[in-house]
């Protein structure tokens, strides 16, 4: 009997090359910024850096004097060219690590990070994609964006983005100037009512050649996803994300 | 060990020993990450196949599979992205009983395990026997909800989460390992959270 076929419908199959990945590094923190009220975005210098693709995430690992650890996983919202990897933490008020990223962290402070790591939730920089972010879900279309912007390529990459309010939208100002659309759900945006996200804006979007790319809360992505669904988007074009609690 | 980071004193001093290392206990809630949108199932439409390296390539519909003996998991389950859940109360049948019927062959030394969506994971075959693996269909008494691998889903508690494949449909015997879908996007073959098996490179 001959080994099975394993290969399923939109899937990388075994065998197939293995994503970049690195090894635990040391970096230094070259900038810190609050961009939004409840995020920070840290610039970092990581040695023997290992390029990432874009869509790729970095864990941090932070250690306290006893031994004792915690870590969580960020995207990256730099592109691989850039020289730095950055990151764009929000600020769970219950959370252990992104409030001390959030408050605790200085330039030349060092980080223990491992990345890139990955390799489903990535853009390739050839193929049209679709992207749709949910708060701090648009961090990875960000190194998407730029990547594309590196490569003359932004035609490839159609961006819808949610938030509940404009001051809440992570990289606003870059995704309004790449011509995103902006959906708020507290507030208008234009003469856009104050209002989830619409099967009918993400069908303005679509083409069939697209891979479909969601990235958000477990809410906000399960519903995106669904949305995507009803549209007509094949289940094996679209590459979801989830973070955070279930009910978020 | 590594040098510590600046400033940092964590919030738990006092650590659950059924936490693993670097894990923290999430509490009443259960995060949803999947790499795809949810598949609707109908119980109907699902089977469960037992095919590669075996002597009785074999498979059960959802009424078949409830005719089985059934066995129970309680306890903890621990995911990759370094949430833990405890006092965990799934039902179903045992992996085990699947492959008793198939009779794995000699040669077959590992397994894939396949989602009606496609998804793929690779595990050694011994942690899913000796009443380690399930095929569940129920938690805390109430049909397993979709979003969290329903109808039924693998579960291979002692094993990072990635591991125990939502929406499992079919269960192939191998000789040689494969990488499944996390497998080959920097996830490790075998995810021992005990040992911290993260990502591929860990020992």
């Amino acid at each position: 009997m001959t080994e099975p076929e394993l290969l399923g419908p939109g899937l990388l199959g075994p065998g197939a090359k293995r994503a970049p990945a690195g090894g635990w590094r040391t970096a230094t923190v070259a900038s810190v910024e609050h961009p939004t009220p409840r995020a920070v975005q840290l610039r970092l210098d990581v040695p023997d850096r290992i390029d990432h693709l874009a869509g790729q995430h970095y864990v941090v690992r932070l250690t306290a004097e006893d031994g004792y650890r915690a870590q969580r996983s960020y995207s990256v919202a730099s592109a691989p060219e850039d020289r730095q990897v950055e990151l764009f933490v929000e600020r769970l008020e219950d959370g252990e690590v992104s409030p001390f990223l959030a408050d605790g962290v200085q330039a030349g402070d060092r980080l223990e990070v491992r990345g890139p790591i990955g390799g489903w939730f990535v853009w390739d920089g050839e193929s049209p994609a679709l992207l749709v972010g949910g708060g701090s879900g648009v961090v990875p279309f960000l190194a998407m964006l730029r990547h594309a912007r590196t490569l003359g390529r932004t035609d490839l990459l159609r961006i819808a983005v949610s938030s509940r309010t404009l001051v809440e939208l992570p990289y606003a100002m870059e995704l309004m100037e790449a011509g995103a659309l902006i959906v708020l759900t507290r507030e208008p945006y234009g003469d856009r009512a104050a209002a989830r996200l619409m099967g009918d804006e993400l069908r303005a979007l679509w083409t069939p050649e697209q891979t479909a790319y969601v990235c958000g809360s477990a809410r906000f992505a399960e519903a995106a996803s669904q949305l995507l669904v009803d549209v007509g988007v094949p289940d094996h074009s679209i590459r979801v994300e989830r973070f955070g609690p279930s009910a978020a | 060990m590594t040098t510590p980071t600046r400033g940092f004193f964590g919030r738990r001093r006092e650590r659950d020993p059924r936490l693993p290392p670097g894990q923290y206990d999430v509490g009443a809630d259960w995060p949803v990450l999947t790499a795809e949108p949810t598949p609707r199932i109908a119980p109907e439409t699902w089977s469960i196949s037992v095919d590669g390296k075996v002597a009785n390539p074999i498979s059960w519909t959802w009424d078949e599979a409830h005719r089985l003996p059934g066995s129970e998991y309680r306890g903890a389950i621990h995911c990759v992205t370094t949430w833990s859940k405890f006092d965990t109360w799934f039902a179903g049948v045992s992996v085990d009983t699947l492959l008793e019927a198939a009779q794995p062959t000699d040669d077959a030394h590992f397994v894939m395990a396949t989602s009606k969506t496609g998804y793929t994971t690779n595990l050694p075959l011994e942690d899913v026997t000796g009443g380690k693996a399930w095929v569940v269909w129920d938690f805390d008494g109430k049909p397993l909800p979709i979003e969290h691998g329903g109808p039924v889903r693998l579960l291979v508690p002692h094993l990072y989460f990635w591991k125990s494949a939502k929406w499992v449909t079919r269960l192939t015997l191998m000789t040689r390992d494969q990488p499944g879908f996390w497998e080959q996007n920097g996830y490790h073959d075998r995810g021992d959270p005990w040992r911290e098996q993260r990502y591929q490179g860990d020992d």
